[in-house]
Formats: C-alpha cells, structure tokens, sequence
C-alpha cells in the first residue's frame, strides 16, 4: 500500500491504483480519477455512482453488475455504454471503492 | 419439545441434520428435513459424465438412505417462509413451525436467465454440464464432435464450483487430443473475468495452462443474450463469439423462496453474517453452503468446512450463550487438468490460493497450485469419502480452517484499471 497525490491532496492506493480508504474519496476526486481513465462524467455516471458509494456505505463490499442494475436502477447496458470494456472495474475505481470480489 | 427444519438434503443439509442428531437430545428436538425428491447427486461427478469416467449409477443416490434415523424427511417443495411467525408454508399447502431454520437449497443453474439460450439450439449444440440431464446430452455431443468451434462459457459470476469450467476445458482437450481430433478444433474459453480465474496468482497459473494447450481466452465477456440461428453469444458491449458446440454455465440464483420470503439478495442468496452464517435480521435463521452471500466460493469444501463450525456455534447459541466460532471462508478445490493430472487449490476469505501442500503443511502429500497425479487420485478417491464419511456426518482430519504455514505469495505485479 503507498500513498499519492491526486488534486494536490494526499490519498492512500493500493499497487492498481485503487483508493484503499473510501472515506478519503470525494466527488471533486471521482472527476479526476474519471478523467485519468479517459472519462467525462455526466449525470448518468454520476447516478451509478452515487448508487455505489451509498450501497458500498450500507453493504460494506462493492456493488456488483448486477445489483447496480438492479437495486440501483441502472442497467447492465448502459454501464458498458458509460464505463466502457471493464465497467465494474471502472466504477469502482472513479467511486474509490474496492474492486468488486471476484467472488471465487 | 423444540423443532430444528432443514430446508434442502443436499451436501449441507444431510451434514448438518446427521452431525444434530447425534449431537442433540431426542426427548427435547424434532428434526424435520425438506427437500422435493429422493436423489441425492454427488455433484462433482457431472464433470466426468461427458467424457465416460462415470456412470449414472455412481452420481445419484437414494437421498433418504443417508439421513440418520430419528429425522423425519418430507419430500415437498417450499412455498415461503414467514421469518415473524417461524412457519415453513410448503408447496403442498402444509405448514411446518420451527424453532431454528436452517436453509440449505444450495444454488441452481438459470439458463432462463439469459435470452436465446433456451432457444431452439438448446440440448442441440448448447449444453450445460451441472445437470444430470445436461452433462449426459452433452457425452452424446462429443462422442459424434469431429471438427469446429467448441466454446466454454460463463455467463456470470458467482457460480457453483468455479474451477469446474477450467476444468472442463481442460478434459475436452486431453479427450481431443487422445481422439486424434484437436487439430480439428478450436477451443475458446470466455469468461465475464479479466482472467482464468479470480485472484491474481491462481489467475496467471491457470491462465498459463490455457495458453500452453492453445486454448483461446475471452475476456471481460459478458453476455447478454445467445443468437442462435446465427450460433453466436452477444455480449452487452457487442461483441459475438461464434460457435459450433456450446458448453455454458448459466447464470446461478439461490432458490425462488428466498425471494418470495424477502431473505435473500439480489440473486436470491441468502443474507447472512460471513463469520457465523446467521441471518442478520433474523436470529432463527442460518443459511449454509451454496444457499448463502458468504463471499467464498460456493463448492462442497466450503459446505464441509462451515458445517463444523456452524455445528459447534448452533449448540452454543440455542442455549443462549454467545457463538464462539468463527468461519474463515476456507474452500479448497481439486482441478482437474487433464491427462490424469490434478491441481488443488486452498484459499479462504482472506487469502488467495497460492502455491504450498496440504493438507500437513511442508509435508503434504498433495501439492498446491501444481499439476500431479496424486491430486487427480485425490480426487478420484474423494467420491468414496463423500458418500461414506462426509455425508453421514463421521469426522474428516481435516481442519475447518486453512493453514498458512509454508505458503509463499508471489510479489503482484503493478497494474492499472
């Protein structure tokens, strides 16, 4: 585990980049974090987002595909749309969440 | 006179109903198993139906021959359960009042899941192997395979026993190569992973296999429905993979009850607390093996290894006093290679599978995260051990929680999303 910084301030990742402490994480982050993966959040994003951060906060483990689509209301098809190729992956890391568990 | 009802008399619920008999008094517990027929499927045996190794007769059994007697069976299906008033409503219309509930309906294949699958291709040249029914049309499929295209798919993520499709894979291209066919065919393996598996070093390990037996991996695959005029899986993002033999795994959901008695997540699976398997709303409830949301695969290693600690916690809490044990997640997994070869694989909620032997550290004799033929015997012979020891509840000597002695992790490499 080291330490970087993103918007002039100081947060702890782990060796993919993934912020280990989710209470370090806010939304001004999340556009930062977006845009280093190539990005642009919009409203929708943001939906998917919020919908991760308050389960994540409830849970305590990272929302899967299918519970985005269908507890939080957004589906399957869109997150490819808004975070394209690895969406739970992406999710997770512009949210400053754990990856989802792969569950073995 | 209290009332223990076991819903399910597959691997957890057989354990757990014998281990309690024997364990609590006859004049002061009533226990009642539920489940909606009398076989009882040595499920790991699916895996080798394909290829001939078994016959039907040495994967089902009679379910109630290995239920202790002074537990009472009834074949009937769950309507829904009524956490408040502790009431089991059956399919039947009879009610049965508990005490204690334990749900261990395990998970199910859904093929209805996924649009297109059970479309007019299905049992043609798309099968599934975690069906007795499934894993038998899929041996009359291969026995006439001569050339194309055969697809090992995963449709989602968790599924029972998730080396099995490896493993799979891994026999159809031994079984080729011995039938003088794999010049003849392709193999595709295509998984909604970013790799072979989960967690990173057996990910790379077993990726690594595919790759050295020139099986092509797809990844990040994740279906969204199979077109089966043109015999093609669509995935959300667009992209097909073309077929000419299809072996998926289907979507995986805990039983419909869960849903209907407002227990379970979003795939139907049972919410409980990781540690010990308790409801966390409910304190009359516990869910075991494959039924629950543990984060651990869901494979009969883990049913085993929860049940002993399940056992020594239930004793303690129906006498009021705090539960003492806690489950580490511990799962082990033989797989299957090919060539009679074998590889075995220990992990738990914490630790990835890694390299080391089992199950006495340093010593072994089995080898972790190594292909040899002591594992395939392993696991040949652990379908004795199954039907005579595990199910009627006789202690294994092998400890519920995984070991970390003599294991080494391998330095991770950096990576980015």
């Amino acid at each position: 585990m080291t330490t970087t910084t993103i918007d002039g301030r100081t947060v702890h990742v782990n060796d993919e980049g993934f912020l280990t402490d989710p209470a370090e994480w806010d939304e001004g982050l999340a556009t930062t974090l977006a845009t280093r993966i190539g990005i642009e959040l919009t409203d929708e994003h943001w939906k998917a987002i919020r919908f991760l951060r308050d389960d994540y906060a409830v849970q305590g483990e990272t929302a899967t595909l299918r519970r985005i689509s269908t507890v939080g209301g957004v589906p399957v098809k869109t997150l490819f749309q808004l975070f394209p190729q690895k969406p739970a992956k992406k999710l997770a890391y512009v949210a400053g969440l754990p990856k989802p568990h792969g569950c073995v | 006179m209290r009332h223990l009802v076991i819903l399910g008399g597959g691997t957890a619920g057989t354990m757990i109903a014998n281990k309690l008999r024997r364990r609590l008094r006859t004049d002061e517990w009533a226990i009642t198993v539920v489940d909606r027929d009398d076989e009882h499927h040595y499920q790991p045996g699916y895996l080798f139906l394909p290829f001939h190794a078994y016959s039907r007769d040495e994967i089902v059994r009679s379910r109630h021959r290995f239920i202790a007697d002074g537990i009472r069976l009834v074949y009937d299906e769950v309507d829904r359960v009524s956490p408040t008033d502790r009431t089991v409503h059956l399919g039947s219309g009879h009610t049965l009042g508990y005490d204690y509930l334990v749900i261990a309906t395990g998970t199910t294949p859904r093929p209805d899941q996924t649009p297109g699958l059970l479309g007019a291709e299905w049992r043609r040249s798309i099968f599934d192997f975690y069906t007795l029914e499934g894993a038998q049309g899929l041996s009359e499929a291969l026995d006439t395979f001569d050339h194309g295209r055969l697809v090992v798919h995963i449709a989602e993520l968790p599924i029972k026993c998730p080396v099995a499709p490896l493993e799979f894979t891994f026999l159809a291209e031994a079984w080729l190569r011995a039938r003088g066919l794999r010049d003849r065919v392709e193999l595709v393996y295509v998984t909604p992973l970013d790799g072979a598996f989960t967690r990173p070093v057996a990910s790379a390990r077993l990726g690594g296999m595919l790759a050295e037996r020139k099986i092509d991996l797809v990844t990040d695959f994740m279906v969204e429905r199979v077109d089966p005029d043109r015999k093609v899986l669509v995935s959300y993002d667009e992209r097909e993979v073309a077929f000419d033999l299809l072996v998926t795994v289907p979507v995986n959901m805990g039983a419909d009850f869960v849903a209907r008695s407002g227990l379970g997540d979003e795939l139907q699976y049972v919410t409980v607390d990781k540690y010990t398997l308790v409801h966390p709303a409910y304190d009359t409830i516990f869910a075991v093996g494959d039924a629950s949301n543990i984060p651990t695969s869901k494979a009969g290693s883990v049913a085993h290894f929860s049940t002993d600690v399940f056992v020594r916690n239930f004793l303690e809490h129906v006498e009021g006093r705090p539960m003492t044990e806690s489950f580490d997640g511990h799962a082990n997994c033989f797989v299957e290679s090919g060539d009679d070869k074998a590889l075995l694989l220990d992990f738990n909620y914490d630790t990835e599978p890694l390299p080391g032997r089992y199950p006495f550290p340093l010593v072994g004799p089995l080898s972790l995260l190594e292909e040899s033929r002591a594992n395939h015997l392993g696991k040949l012979a652990f379908r004795h051990l199954y039907w005579n020891v595990l199910l009627p509840g006789r202690p294994v000597p092998l400890p519920a929680h995984m070991s970390l002695i003599g294991k080494r992790a391998p330095h991770s490499e950096e990576a980015r999303p």
